[in-house]
């Protein structure tokens, strides 16, 4: 033994571990590699969508000077100078007759206004190619601007309004609100049925072939392409039910039949996470059934619960193409005003805008995506936290 | 001695089958009054699914079945009628691991009275937390810190606070399975200290795979082969001069 | 029976009961050498036997020893438990044996000066006694509680033939008042042949209790034999 020992000690470095210690650092090597690979393309992802996105959140504004008149009513260009009605927004243009039938005291009088400047005059500013702005109005935008009648402002309309056929007054909140009261609902009604349903199976149901054909379908309704959900829900809650198409209802119940799964099989994992010998404390002390559930492992089971339904969730606001069935992909311009109301939603405006050719769009896009990013990271990380939560010794 | 001695449970020609497999062939034993009665036996042998019967926690187990008697003070415990919450009030059990709730000191040891409607939250409660604690030998260690989480404790004193939880309820009977197995040997000696304190109120069984805890601990040995009861009696006769030679093997260490 | 699972434990268990029957051999050649002595006038045959007590001794220090080892370390249980018990108990037999038979050799040295009549009966006892002492050996040897119960009921007919010993050197004595110290030497010789068929039955005893777990010390015989008897045909 000794000698052993000896010459073991003494015969300095031995080449398996020179070998060995080369494997390691190639092993280490590559799995460092993997992950900046995988950290690089997500931020060449990030750099991207936020170079494309910024622009959409700072708008130009020019200052005018606006006539109210009786034949402003029927041509609204009569409202400013003409050589201007190229370079403010169309949509404020529009509006103007309505203004003044709303207030007909206006007429006679003039003031002077900042308003949100055309898509195309925004463009150019922005030093963007392909703005399509003439030559003759560029010379107007270039004089306006040394006069100090343009400047930069932050696009409150972007989260003020809905969609719209003219970029530069599109916003997102229609879709937020849609995208919030589909969510709503899918919520309410797969959370409660997905936890039941995961709680009897678990906690209640003997194990018997009904029990195992249900636990198999359930699994296998988890890996079914998401559009088919689309073609039941309009089975079922459009034709059938008589669900008005591109409500919020219609979609948050189908969204809802696609997210049950996922819940049922995240709250089944919750709730086998907890430790069998908390249950068998509890019926060695004469819990009943029910009471062990209530008392010992819902508790338990609680935040893996709701990072699984959160996870679910977050799938579900994701999820565009079931919509695209009960038709929610759509122009939609105003946010809903009950669940019953066509409505869109963030995903399905997103690829709307990315549908468009013009520029102010594809900003657009880019920031409809960082908003939606943006809500589902801070879901993901509200699921998180639950979970570092849940992982406390018991 | 034996005319004197009573009989808290009766079992008599007790079958359990799980699924097609008979995993007890007729159990005959009876479990005496205020004495530590200990199950020892190779494993596999029967000794915690019997141990599981006693306070119908096999009930769990869909493909679990059993036949023959199982009486508690005369009246059959796998009656129809008898409702398996009350019986657990009756017949308590400590588990091998030490498993308090992830609750309050204070709440592990209150809970079980709360749902069975015993006590009501007061004063009556926090007196009826106190004496449990006590008599379970861990008051004077956790008084100060009722409500910290049980499962802060080390583990000798889990098992103590688990102890507590079950007596509790003011039991008839108290199963423990292998309540040392998890435990350094000063843990250990505390338990087995308790054991003999706590006989003189509760009748204990305990399940053991250490033989010289059963020996120290116990006044009744069962020994378990295979799904049978091969040898029951006292544990004195058991440690000294058994009677059948298969005992004899596994308590001399001629595990074949 | 099997072997113990951990296999030096087994070794220590064989160990020990080699020990144990040699010291047994040891104590029964010193017997018979005594008696040899004593018989033949041969002084340096006692001599050898009072020399060789040390060893036993020694033997009775090493197989404590052993035992203290295999209790504390082993915590023998069941017929291992027993078979300990009974050994430490008949090593102090046997050495009390060997103490006996150092007696009779010392005794032996002693009566050179009054030369000792009337052996043929002491002759007949020290028979007795060595087999009896034989046998408790043997018995111990293979768990033969058969064997020990018949050395246990043989008993009675050693101390009958004590006492028909006893009765014939007093009636010596009282004939001859010159024969008194040889009267007395031969009394005491008879008295530890004696004791060497005391110490027998102990062992007996303790290997009935060795292999069975009965105590059949200080009860009848009677009911002792019934004991040892339906252990066996159950």
């Amino acid at each position: 033994m000794h000698n052993k020992a000896d010459n073991f000690l003494h015969q300095g470095v031995h080449p398996r571990k020179r070998k060995r210690e080369r494997a390691d650092a190639r092993f280490h090597f590559y799995g460092l590699a993997a992950v900046s690979l995988a950290l690089g393309f997500l931020v060449i992802f990030f750099i991207d969508i936020i170079g494309q996105a910024l622009p959409a959140f700072h708008l130009t504004e020019v200052l005018v000077k606006v006539h109210y008149t009786e034949a402003v009513k029927s041509n609204y260009n009569k409202a400013i100078d003409h050589k201007l009605s190229r370079i403010v927004g169309r949509s404020w243009l529009r509006s103007l007759p309505m203004k003044i039938e709303a207030n007909p005291a206006l007429i006679g009088t003039e003031e002077e206004l900042w308003i949100a400047a055309d898509s195309r005059v925004d463009q150019y500013l922005k030093g963007h190619d392909g703005h399509g702005l003439k030559n003759k109005y560029r010379k107007i935008v270039d004089k306006m601007q040394q006069q100090g009648k343009v400047r930069d402002v932050f696009n409150w309309a972007f989260f003020q309004s809905g969609d719209s056929k003219l970029p530069e007054s599109a916003g997102i909140l229609a879709a937020a609100i849609g995208s919030l009261f589909t969510l709503l609902i899918t919520m309410l009604v797969a959370v409660p049925i997905g936890v039941m349903t995961a709680i009897y199976l678990e906690e209640f149901a003997t194990d018997n072939t009904f029990t195992r054909l249900v636990e198999v379908n359930i699994n296998n309704l988890a890996a079914i392409p998401s559009i088919l959900y689309g073609l039941l829900g309009l089975a079922i809650f459009i034709n059938f039910m008589g669900v008005p198409r591109s409500s919020a209802l219609a979609g948050g119940l189908t969204l809802a039949l696609m997210t049950l799964p996922l819940i049922i099989i995240a709250t089944r994992a919750a709730l086998r996470a907890v430790p069998e010998s908390i249950r068998e404390a509890a019926f060695g002390l004469g819990a009943s059934s029910l009471q062990v559930a209530w008392h010992h492992v819902l508790p338990l089971a609680m935040p893996g619960i709701l990072t699984g339904s959160i996870i679910g969730l977050a799938q579900a606001m994701g999820e565009t193409a079931p919509l695209i069935i009960v038709g929610m992909m759509a122009y939609i311009p105003d946010a809903p005003g009950s669940i019953l109301e066509a409505t869109t939603v963030l995903p399905a405006q997103i690829y709307t805008w990315s549908t468009e050719s013009m520029r102010g769009y594809s900003e657009r896009t880019a920031a409809g995506i960082m908003v939606l990013l943006t809500v589902l990271l801070s879901l993901n990380a509200l699921a998180v936290k639950l979970r570092n939560r849940s992982e406390k010794n018991w | 001695m034996d005319t004197e001695m009573q009989t808290k449970m009766k079992i008599r020609d007790l079958k359990l089958w799980y699924g097609d497999f008979e995993a007890l062939h007729g159990i005959n034993l009876d479990v005496y009054s205020d004495k530590v009665t200990a199950f020892i036996g190779p494993s596999g042998c029967g000794k915690s699914t019997f141990l599981r019967c006693m306070n119908r926690m096999n009930d769990r187990i869909a493909s679990c079945r059993i036949e023959g008697q199982m009486l508690l003070e005369g009246s059959d415990i796998y009656a129809p009628e008898v409702d398996v919450v009350q019986l657990r009030t009756h017949v308590g059990m400590v588990f091998q691991k030490p498993n308090p709730f992830p609750k309050s000191i204070y709440e592990n040891v209150a809970y079980a009275p709360r749902i069975h409607g015993l006590v009501t939250d007061g004063p009556d409660m926090d007196e009826l937390v106190e004496t449990s604690l006590k008599k379970a030998s861990i008051w004077n260690e956790v008084k100060d810190k009722l409500q910290q989480p049980g499962t802060a404790l080390s583990g000798g004193q889990q098992q103590r606070l688990c102890i507590a939880r079950t007596i509790a309820v003011q039991p008839d009977v108290i199963l423990m399975d292998e309540p040392c197995s998890a435990l350094d040997p000063i843990a250990t000696a505390k338990i087995e200290e308790l054991m003999d304190e706590l006989k003189n109120d509760y009748t204990i069984v305990i399940v053991t795979h250490n033989m010289q805890q059963a020996a120290r601990v116990s006044d009744y040995t069962a020994y378990f082969y295979l799904g049978d009861l091969m040898e029951f009696g006292e544990t004195q006769q058991i440690f000294t001069a058994p009677t059948h030679q298969k005992t004899e093997d596994y308590i001399t260490g001629r595990f074949g | 029976m099997k072997d113990h699972t951990v296999r030096r434990f087994e070794d220590e268990l064989n160990e020990l009961k080699a020990t144990v029957l040699s010291m047994g051999g040891m104590v029964e050649k010193a017997v018979r050498r005594s008696m040899k002595a004593l018989l033949e006038h041969d002084p340096k045959r006692a001599r050898k036997v009072i020399e060789r007590d040390d060893k036993i001794n020694q033997l009775e220090r090493d197989i404590d020893q052993m035992t203290r080892n295999i209790l504390a370390l082993r915590q023998p249980a069941a017929s291992d438990l027993r078979f300990i018990i009974s050994t430490i108990k008949i090593v102090t037999d046997l050495e009390r044996t060997g103490d006996m038979a150092e007696g009779i050799a010392e005794a032996m040295l002693k009566s050179q000066e009054t030369p000792l009549t009337h052996l043929e009966s002491l002759e007949e006892l020290a028979l007795k006694a060595t087999a009896q002492l034989k046998k408790a050996l043997d018995c111990f040897a293979r768990g033969d509680v058969l064997l020990a119960l018949s050395i246990i009921e043989n008993e009675k007919s050693i101390n009958g033939m004590f006492q028909r010993i006893q009765r014939e050197n007093l009636t010596y004595m009282l004939e001859d008042h010159r024969k008194i110290s040889a009267g007395l030497m031969a009394y005491s010789i008879g008295k530890n042949l004696e004791r060497i068929g005391d110490h027998a039955v102990n062992i007996a005893e303790m290997v009935i209790y060795m292999v069975q777990g009965h105590d059949v010390r200080h009860i009848d015989h009677e009911t002792a034999s019934a004991l040892v008897t339906s252990n066996i045909e159950s």
